[in-house]
């Protein structure tokens, strides 16, 4: 977009070598290759930590002082995954209470979303703002409360109690997604759909929810993710009977448990790396341009 | 009340009660605990917590504000530079290799993160181990990173690529003509960045960093994992008060001043905002 004009590079050419340098930081020879180290360092630092987890999983012996594992070997794997281990156990807690949390979540936010988005509610900015106020403070206090509070309702320690807090934490992402859905919709459908008779809730089941459908596809899956990678509040409410993902990986990596940890942690990694390759395509702009509005 | 704002509230309704009954009582609770003591059999309101928060937690308290500092002070020149290059640099190939590049921690959770670095930047982690093989250290002089400096690393690791994100984007939405006016008088690519594009994008940047810092001050898996040492983070103190001792009132004290310091941080960021704008027109 910028510095590819044929006019500007011949124009650069005329001035002195230091004086393009000054001017063009960054686009001179010495300058790119300055900026291009400073990439490769980042990659190394981006990557380095990632790579270290990833050997790990396949790591069978890795003693100091080798740099790198002595013997390569999927028996970790083996023992993370038979039917009757923890890996097997937690995998169902995290999916199932994801699935549940989305549903929840849904379930609230799809009308508190049309309502903010197509009815004239008052102090709607207002309603916007409180779902993003669990975001706005600490939240171990927060946590610690609801914890205390489920002890006396029994809901600690159980699946319920663990589906309300990651609900808290994908209400924000739920409501805001699905009120800037049904906000992009073009409402001459749904009024075109009422004028040839069709009813409030036949046009919602039939135009309106279908169209804002990508939109709470999208809102789904941050929820998901939300719940799938939440740590914190699990840490609270749930601990020790719910034993999560994040919670498992915990356990096994403060007990020095590199492999099954570094296992768990690729487990976890692998949807939210998917997410980010594939979000731009469920979140499409005009959606986007809405969101907070 | 019209029947359509009626009904508009009757299905907003249960997502705010979730989040009344989920948030804002839990909220308040905490912040009634800390100030309050059992009185025999009365309840009266007392500075006591605070009292013993601060006599057994101010390290913890001094060492949470000095880390924020550091990894916003980082996060911000990190967002400012990548940002920058990607908006104003000249080679194609290496301004779209740092965008593809820099958002991967991105989804990443915190609680992975801080393994990936609990292995990575041990004593014998990886990138000891690689530095030793290429000559730079010798097995005998590593340093581990595992106490403040790798919560610092960790935070920013994690944190740079969301601030990024909304910095660069705000770059980008950024009217281009006075970017392309200062650079046809001459002015060279820091002082375009720091003069012209910088202040343009600084509301973006305080609420980017605002949020982050929150997000920070609410991790308990990093500064655990990373570093056991004392003094800590205060969300492990915090945890640590509830499960050793079953202390909600000091727990609840710590939270408080935890919601204090990153209000501080937002009324005096916000405040600057005001005052900025307010000088502009």
């Amino acid at each position: 977009m910028n510095g590819s004009f044929p006019g500007a590079a011949s124009a650069q050419a005329m001035i002195s070598p230091a004086e393009r340098l000054r001017l063009t930081f960054g686009g001179g020879i010495p300058g790119t290759v300055a900026v291009a180290v400073v990439i490769i360092l980042l990659a190394l630092a981006i990557f380095g930590p990632l790579t270290n987890m990833l050997l790990w999983t396949v790591a069978e012996r890795w003693y100091f002082p080798n740099t790198f594992p002595s013997q390569y070997g999927f028996a970790f794997w083996a023992r993370v995954f038979k039917p009757t281990g923890n890996a097997v156990v937690s995998l169902k807690y995290s999916i199932g209470i994801a699935v549940l949390t989305v549903g929840f979540c849904l379930a609230l936010a799809v009308p508190a979303g049309y309502a903010l988005a197509r009815l004239r509610l008052p102090a709607r900015s207002f309603i916007l703002l409180i779902f993003l106020m669990p975001q706005a403070f600490p939240n171990i206090p927060v946590h610690m409360n609801i914890a205390r509070v489920f002890y006396t309702l029994n809901l600690h320690g159980t699946v319920p109690g663990v589906v309300l807090v990651h609900t808290l934490h994908g209400m924000v992402y739920a409501v805001w997604i699905a009120t800037a859905a049904f906000s992009a919709i073009d409402r001459s459908l749904e009024e075109a759909a009422r004028d040839i008779g069709a009813g409030p809730l036949r046009t919602f089941f039939t135009i309106t929810l279908p169209a804002a459908f990508p939109g709470l596809i999208a809102s789904a899956i941050f929820v998901f993710l939300e719940s799938l990678d939440e740590f914190t509040g699990t840490y609270f409410v749930g601990a020790p009977e719910i034993m999560t993902l994040p919670m498992l990986m915990f356990r096994a990596g403060m007990e020095g448990n590199y492999q099954i940890a570094s296992i768990t942690a690729l487990i976890l990694l692998v949807p939210s790396v998917l997410f980010m390759l594939v979000v731009e395509r469920f979140l499409r702009a005009d959606v986007l341009a809405n969101v907070g509005r | 009340m019209s029947s359509s704002r009626f009904s508009g509230f009757l299905l907003v309704a249960p997502a705010l009660l979730v989040i009344g009954a989920m948030f804002v009582y839990p909220l308040t609770y905490s912040i009634v605990d800390a100030f309050t003591v059992e009185d025999g059999e009365t309840l009266r309101v007392s500075l006591a917590n605070f009292v013993r928060a601060f006599g057994f937690y101010a390290d913890d308290i001094a060492f949470t504000v000095v880390i924020m500092a550091i990894s916003a002070s980082l996060i911000a020149l990190g967002a400012i530079l990548i940002g920058g290059y990607i908006t104003l640099g000249d080679n194609r190939f290496l301004t779209r290799a740092l965008r593809v590049l820099y958002r991967w921690p991105l989804f990443i959770p915190f609680i992975v993160a801080a393994q990936c670095m609990r292995t990575f930047l041990a004593k014998n982690g990886l990138m000891n181990g690689v530095l030793v093989e290429l000559g730079l250290l010798t097995p005998m002089s590593t340093t581990g990173f595992l106490d403040w400096r790798g919560i610092v690393i960790t935070f920013v690791w994690k944190q740079l690529p969301f601030v990024t994100l909304l910095v660069a984007g705000a770059m980008a939405a950024l009217d281009r003509s006075t970017i392309d006016a200062a650079r046809d008088l001459g002015a060279s690519k820091p002082r375009i960045l720091a003069q012209i594009v910088v202040p343009q994008v600084m509301p973006t940047l305080i609420v980017a960093l605002v949020l982050s810092i929150v997000t920070m001050m609410s991790v308990l898996s990093v500064p655990v994992m990373i570093s056991g040492h004392s003094p800590t983070m205060l969300t492990v103190q915090m945890a640590f008060r509830v499960n050793a001792y079953h202390d909600y009132a000091t727990a609840n004290a710590l939270g408080v001043i935890s919601y204090l310091i990153t209000g501080t941080v937002a009324w005096v960021y916000l405040r600057r905002g005001v005052a900025k704008g307010g000088n502009a027109q």
